[in-house]
């Protein structure tokens, strides 16, 4: 296990200088979500009052758009030279070569989200009340969810010829029950009411990321198998 | 060539066109109107039976992709993928059924119902599993990705219900249970009859139509590997 | 020792290896040559544990190699069509990072050891996208030989390299050689095959047609004259 954790934290921390030295992926999906809180803002008159009620859920999409920039990348960047290969061949377990695409896109959705959440709200003039470790607990739990099965359907994805427009039609229906419990949660957070119902859904969202961790864990050999 | 699998079909056959005239008949005929949605409620046996498939053929996908990942067998993959493609075909009549069901009952076409929307969602997993398996590539790689895929979305079945009733547990009679004073809520024992009995034969048509269809699709597979049978005695 | 018990590979529909047995011991070198699409990098991805065969069991000093093996991966050099390497990374910073997956010690030692081998601690800090496919070649090289492996599968490794990169890639097999180290060598490079193996195999279509041991004194010609007869004859 241990092993598994190093060789995962070597290939994360390869992903993570490489996009450190080109900042391009990370790039992109900060214009991106900055692009999209802009159309929204559009959309939906910003100064109406009445908008503050599609936060939540705004955050939401700003997080999975952007996500699948950066999950769409983590194994595509792989086939040049066929690189995975390398990965495959070399002595470590699958798993760790999960464990390690799953921790680079993770703190790459991170950094966005610093960055974007703020702007969503100052560009609809939010005024932050909740509570900041409820929130950041809830957006933690969700995220990790949403990067745990979105890196694992990147992997499946990365084997067809059209896998950027493959992976959200394999994504989103597999997030729905994770968004519908992070919209919830992160609204009741937001407006500071019913706190037990935010508990229960963050508890829903804890049950997702671990039974999808584990399953995608132990099946993620099978997508390393050759034929 | 008759095979033994011949017999079998023949008497799903012979089994279940009788079955389908007697539930028109038990539907249209001889269960009872009900009360407050009138004749519009005979589209519930429908929906309901349609549904159950729905699901059943969901489990089936779900059962062959884990034997399938344990050993790839091309019968197993085949059985996978025709289930998912009744699944499909079943998915959306029971959307359907329960869009009409909803007009009448609640007079909205759609409504965010625990229920409902897992079906949609179902149907979502469905298309997506079903792109997996047109993907390029050989037959058992695909069956490996698409066994993956497969049992994803099996896991996430369950959950995706339980979190949308969490979410709106407002609007659905639930019909067998808890729910007695909702609308629709109950059912008689005709009706009870008739609905069990058009279950049965719709899971007669899944049967019958799993059979067809992996028959089909064997012949074809057999078809392609005497093609390419053929191009390489030609190459050599 | 590394052996191959009456592999079978059927991919899709076809047939890619048929009864395909080998014993490669210590020090041993042996070519695998025939047409193209006869099946011989299918063999080596096989050797590599990339893929499984459809009957038949592959041997690593008696351990079966499988899924779960993977420790037993360290022992392999594996050296496919492509670099398995990193563009953006500069030749030490790929060696350092397949290091590290591969558990090497004093890999900064090594790894400088190993571009100066292949001629490239020169170029150590330029990220390896504007490199020509000799140079990334080379890189590659000196990938697969950083782990020590007791077991070198070469495929086609002459491609791309100039003369000089070539001799020097001889030398560096011969020296592995005398270490005991087994090399697989594919190549259609018959010069090549003569200078280094001393073993040779046909493979067509899936078959070995002829295995038969490389005298030194053998001639380019007569070598090149059997080959053909061999291929065609069958
Ligand atoms: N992944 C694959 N899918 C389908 N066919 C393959 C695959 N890999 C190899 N083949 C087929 O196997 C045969 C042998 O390929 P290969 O081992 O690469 O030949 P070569 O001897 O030229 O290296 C070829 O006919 C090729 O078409
Ligand atoms: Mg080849």
């Amino acid at each position: 296990m241990k092993i598994i954790l190093a060789d995962a934290l070597t290939i994360a921390a390869k992903d993570l200088r490489n996009e450190l030295k080109s900042k391009q992926t990370i790039g992109m999906m900060i214009i991106f979500s900055s692009l999209v809180i802009l159309i929204f803002s559009f959309a939906f008159d910003p100064t109406n009052n009445t908008v503050k009620a599609i936060i939540p859920g705004l955050i939401w999409v700003i997080t999975i758009f952007s996500g699948l920039l950066g999950l769409n990348r983590s194994f595509i960047s792989e086939q040049e030279n066929d690189s995975l290969t390398g990965l495959r061949v070399a002595p470590i377990d699958p798993s760790s070569i999960f464990l390690g695409k799953v921790v680079a896109n993770l703190v790459l959705v991170i950094i966005v989200q610093l960055i974007s959440i703020p702007i969503l709200f100052l560009l609809f003039d939010y005024r932050f009340h909740g509570e900041m470790i409820w929130f950041l607990l809830i957006v933690l739990t969700a995220t990790i969810g949403f990067i745990v099965i979105g890196t694992f359907l990147a992997a499946l994805a990365a084997n067809a010829k059209n896998s950027e427009m493959l992976l959200p039609v394999l994504l989103l229906p597999l997030l729905s029950p994770l968004m519908i419990g992070a919209v919830q949660a992160t609204k009741i957070v937001l407006e500071q009411e019913g706190m037990k119902d935010a508990v229960s859904w963050l508890q829903l969202m804890a049950a997702y990321d671990l039974l999808f961790f584990a399953a995608c864990f132990f099946l993620f050999e099978y997508l390393m198998e050759g034929s | 060539m008759k095979q033994p699998s011949a017999f079998v079909d023949r008497m799903l056959y012979i089994l279940l066109v009788p079955a389908m005239f007697v539930s028109l008949y038990l539907i249209f005929i001889w269960s009872p109107i009900e009360k407050q949605m009138g004749a519009s409620q005979k589209i519930f046996y429908f929906h309901v039976s349609t549904a159950w498939v729905a699901f059943l053929a969901f489990f089936v996908v779900g059962y062959y992709c884990v034997l399938t990942l344990k050993k790839p067998t091309e019968s197993r993959f085949i059985k996978a993928g025709i289930s998912a493609e009744i699944g499909v075909v079943f998915t959306t009549i029971t959307l359907l059924t329960g869009m009409i069901w909803g007009k009448s009952a609640w007079n909205t076409w759609w409504t965010w119902e625990p229920r409902l929307v897992t079906v949609l969602i179902l149907l979502f997993i469905y298309i997506a599993y079903l792109f997996v398996r047109k993907m390029e590539g050989t037959w058992e790689k695909i069956a490996k990705l698409s066994a993956v895929f497969g049992i994803i979305g099996c896991i996430n079945v369950p959950i995706v219900f339980m979190a949308i009733r969490w979410w709106n547990t407002k609007l659905h009679p639930v019909v067998f249970g808890e729910g007695k004073n909702q609308s629709g809520g109950g059912v008689e024992p005709d009706m009870l009859v008739t609905l069990l009995f058009c279950i049965g034969t719709i899971t007669l048509l899944y049967l019958f139509m799993m059979r067809k269809g992996i028959e089909i699709e064997k012949m074809r597979l057999t078809v392609r590997k005497a093609k390419s049978k053929v191009i390489e005695k030609l190459a050599s | 020792m590394l052996e191959l018990k009456e592999i079978t590979k059927i991919i899709g529909d076809k047939i890619i290896l048929r009864n395909f047995s080998l014993a490669l011991s210590p020090g041993e070198s042996v070519a695998v040559i025939g047409p193209n699409g006869a099946g011989k990098s299918t063999f080596f991805k096989l050797a590599a544990g990339l893929m499984q065969p459809t009957s038949g069991e592959i041997l690593l000093n008696g351990e079966q190699i499988k899924k779960k093996t993977h420790l037993l991966k360290k022992r392999i050099g594996y050296l496919g069509h492509e670099s398995f390497l990193y563009n953006s990374l500069t030749p030490l910073e790929n060696l350092r990072f397949y290091g590290k997956l591969y558990k090497v010690k004093n890999i900064e030692e090594k790894g400088m050891e190993l571009l100066k081998a292949v001629g490239l601690h020169y170029f150590k800090d330029i990220p390896i996208r504007s490199f020509s496919r000799g140079m990334i070649q080379r890189l590659a090289i000196a990938r697969v030989l950083l782990a020590e492996p007791e077991f070198l599968l070469l495929d086609e490794p002459h491609t791309g390299l100039d003369q000089e990169a070539v001799s020097l890639l001889n030398q560096l097999m011969k020296e592995r050689q005398k270490q005991g180290i087994s090399i697989l060598l594919i190549s259609h490079d018959f010069e090549q095959v003569i200078n280094v193996c001393d073993r040779v195999l046909i493979l067509n279509k899936g078959r070995v047609i002829s295995d038969r041991n490389i005298d030194p004194q053998l001639e380019l010609m007569s070598f090149k004259k059997w080959y053909e007869a061999a291929v065609i004859g069958k």
